[in-house]
């Protein structure tokens, strides 16, 4: 059914559900939510399951005309969230009427927010997925953020959807000051001890040529052996290539598959979202945990996933 | 350099690469090729999915299955079996592509480069098999080896903001085809009117790695056949086998 009618799109706002797998191998970036975190909240709210797909909304929020009676939540950053011009909560369920205006103001805290319908936003999967990949035109809504005009249809909701939040204990908050966790390696050998102790003691901050692709930082350079490039490999989430200028850029859901820049480390997943959410000027400081470490660290966040989601399967 | 073992480095907590070598070769490639069929053989439900590239295989694995551990001794075992065994099928896939003129803006330069005619680089870059070393960069992208030497050049200093798709060019000693309208700085000598990738198909992309890729010289009248029939879905991309190592 349609659901929603873009009056303003805001400044970038795309379809996004996990992202898109299996298909690294030819070349396709996996895309997919930035905060993967606030995208299943924000599904589990309103009664879709992890599959769905919701709004990515970032910065500048859109303004929508609701179309159908419908249940949304809208979780992530807090970008002043309202319905028809009086502010309205996040990280629960809300039902909207038909002739409502949903709309987003000065941004508050974090960067991106999750903007989920029941029975998911619906377009064609393209590969599986139905995340929107700009530079590719792949996916979404024609491969593109979203226009004024554009109609948003939402899937078969699966069930009617009773009051639901999110309680306090599971709500993230958005740091000016970020700790993210990596793992060294796959080429820490392509740096100097000097260069691994530069990396892993100073502080950066996000510099504003940062999108879905890359966050990039600024501060101390890092210092190569000899060169930066090496003959092309694979590139895993929260990859932290550092190019011959030495400044690391920390790979995201929009990276390429391959490349040919030293990766010092890999940020864990489970710190992932967080750095979705810091600003342009939030500062950055990494921490080397050990792969069993993040393996702990990553298992906490499913129990954690799990939890919430048995708690968001029942009423209150 | 191939190492003599594979070193399993970690890609984070949800991934894990098996590196052959830091080096492009053939060799090196054929290894990666032949764990990429083990672990397909092997069916581990904890996989994710694979990216072969240059130097290693990139293995990613649902770690709610899984521990890195457990998964750095699985890819050993499977690694082991990349050494020697039988060879794998290759095929060749013919990429009818026409050279010069407005399909290839830069033949001339290229030419000039090199101290030779058009028409001996037209003779050099198509009639031989380039290996399919990797995809990435763009979807559908594949990374050749084995271009002759004496038609490399090197990029444009200034990339063109639009390059049509099927665009055949040159960047240093590397040849490649755009499979999609993009930015660029390859040098374009030609252009087929094949397309390299196509969201809708499985697979999606036409080149695979491990196999080969021929350029076959075409004139602008058979260009335009072909990509009406391509349009039509009436085209057939020809492949041939090819035994390895032969």
């Amino acid at each position: 059914m349609e659901v929603f009618e873009v009056i303003q799109p805001g400044l970038l706002t795309t379809i996004q559900d996990k992202g898109r797998y299996g298909y690294q191998q030819y070349g396709v970036p996996v895309s997919g939510a930035m905060d993967s975190y606030a995208l299943l909240l924000a599904n589990l709210l309103v009664g879709n399951d992890e599959r769905h797909a919701c709004l990515e909304i970032t910065a500048l929020g859109p303004r929508l005309q609701v179309l159908s009676d419908t249940a949304v939540a809208v979780t992530g950053a807090d970008l002043s969230l309202a319905l028809n011009n009086s502010p309205l909560p996040m990280w629960e369920a809300v039902k909207v009427c038909s002739g409502d205006v949903i709309s987003f103001g000065r941004p508050r805290r974090g960067c991106r927010s999750y903007l989920a319908v029941a029975g998911g936003i619906d377009v064609c999967k393209v590969m599986g997925s139905r995340s929107t990949y700009i530079r590719s035109h792949l996916g979404g809504l024609e491969g593109r953020a979203l226009r004024s005009g554009d109609r948003l249809h939402s899937g078969k909701a699966r069930q009617r959807i009773s009051v639901r939040k999110v309680p306090p204990e599971y709500l993230p908050e958005y740091q000016v000051e970020n700790e993210l966790r990596v793992i060294l390696g796959p080429q820490d050998d392509y740096f100097t001890e000097r260069g691994i102790q530069t990396f892993l003691h100073s502080e950066y901050v996000i510099s504003a040529q940062t999108d879905r692709m890359g966050c990039r930082l600024e501060g101390s350079p890092i210092e190569h052996r000899a060169v930066a490039d090496i003959v092309s490999d694979g590139i895993p989430p929260g990859a932290v290539q550092v190019p011959g200028d030495g400044l690391p850029i920390i790979l995201l859901a929009d990276r390429q598959t391959t490349g040919g820049y030293a990766k010092i480390a890999t940020v864990s997943s489970v710190d992932l979202p967080k750095l979705a959410q810091a600003e342009m000027g939030a500062r950055v400081r990494f921490l080397q945990v050990t792969e069993e470490e993040a393996y702990q660290l990553l298992r906490r966040y499913e129990q954690t996933i799990d939890a919430v989601r048995e708690y968001l399967s029942q009423d209150h | 350099m191939i190492y003599e073992k594979p070193r399993i480095l970690p890609g984070g907590d949800t991934a894990l690469f098996v590196e052959f070598g830091d080096t492009i070769n053939p060799e090196l490639n054929l290894r990666v090729r032949r764990l990429l069929v083990a672990i397909q053989e092997a069916r581990l439900p904890e996989l994710v999915e694979t990216v072969p590239t240059y130097r290693s295989l990139l293995v990613y694995y649902d770690a709610r299955q899984t521990s890195p551990g457990e998964m750095r001794t699985k890819l050993e075992v499977l690694a082991q079996k990349t050494e020697g065994g039988e060879h794998l099928e290759s095929k060749v896939t013919e990429v009818p592509t026409v050279y010069g003129g407005e399909n290839g803006c830069d033949l001339e330069y290229v030419a000039k480069h090199n101290g030779l005619s058009p028409e001996e680089v037209i003779r050099l870059h198509a009639g031989r098999a380039y290996l399919i070393h990797m995809l990435g960069f763009i979807p559908g992208f594949a990374y050749l080896g084995g271009m002759c030497p004496r038609i490399a050049t090197p990029r444009l200093s200034t990339p063109r903001s639009k390059i049509p798709a099927g665009s055949v060019g040159i960047a240093g000693n590397q040849t490649g085809i755009y499979p999609a309208e993009s930015p660029g700085g390859w040098r374009l000598i030609g252009r087929t009117p094949i397309e390299l990738f196509d969201p809708k198909k499985t697979p999606p992309a036409l080149l695979e790695m491990g196999n080969y890729v021929k350029f076959v010289e075409i004139t602008v009248q058979e260009f335009n056949r072909i990509r009406e029939e391509v349009e039509q879905g009436t085209y057939r991309v020809k492949e041939t086998p090819l035994c390895r190592g032969a």
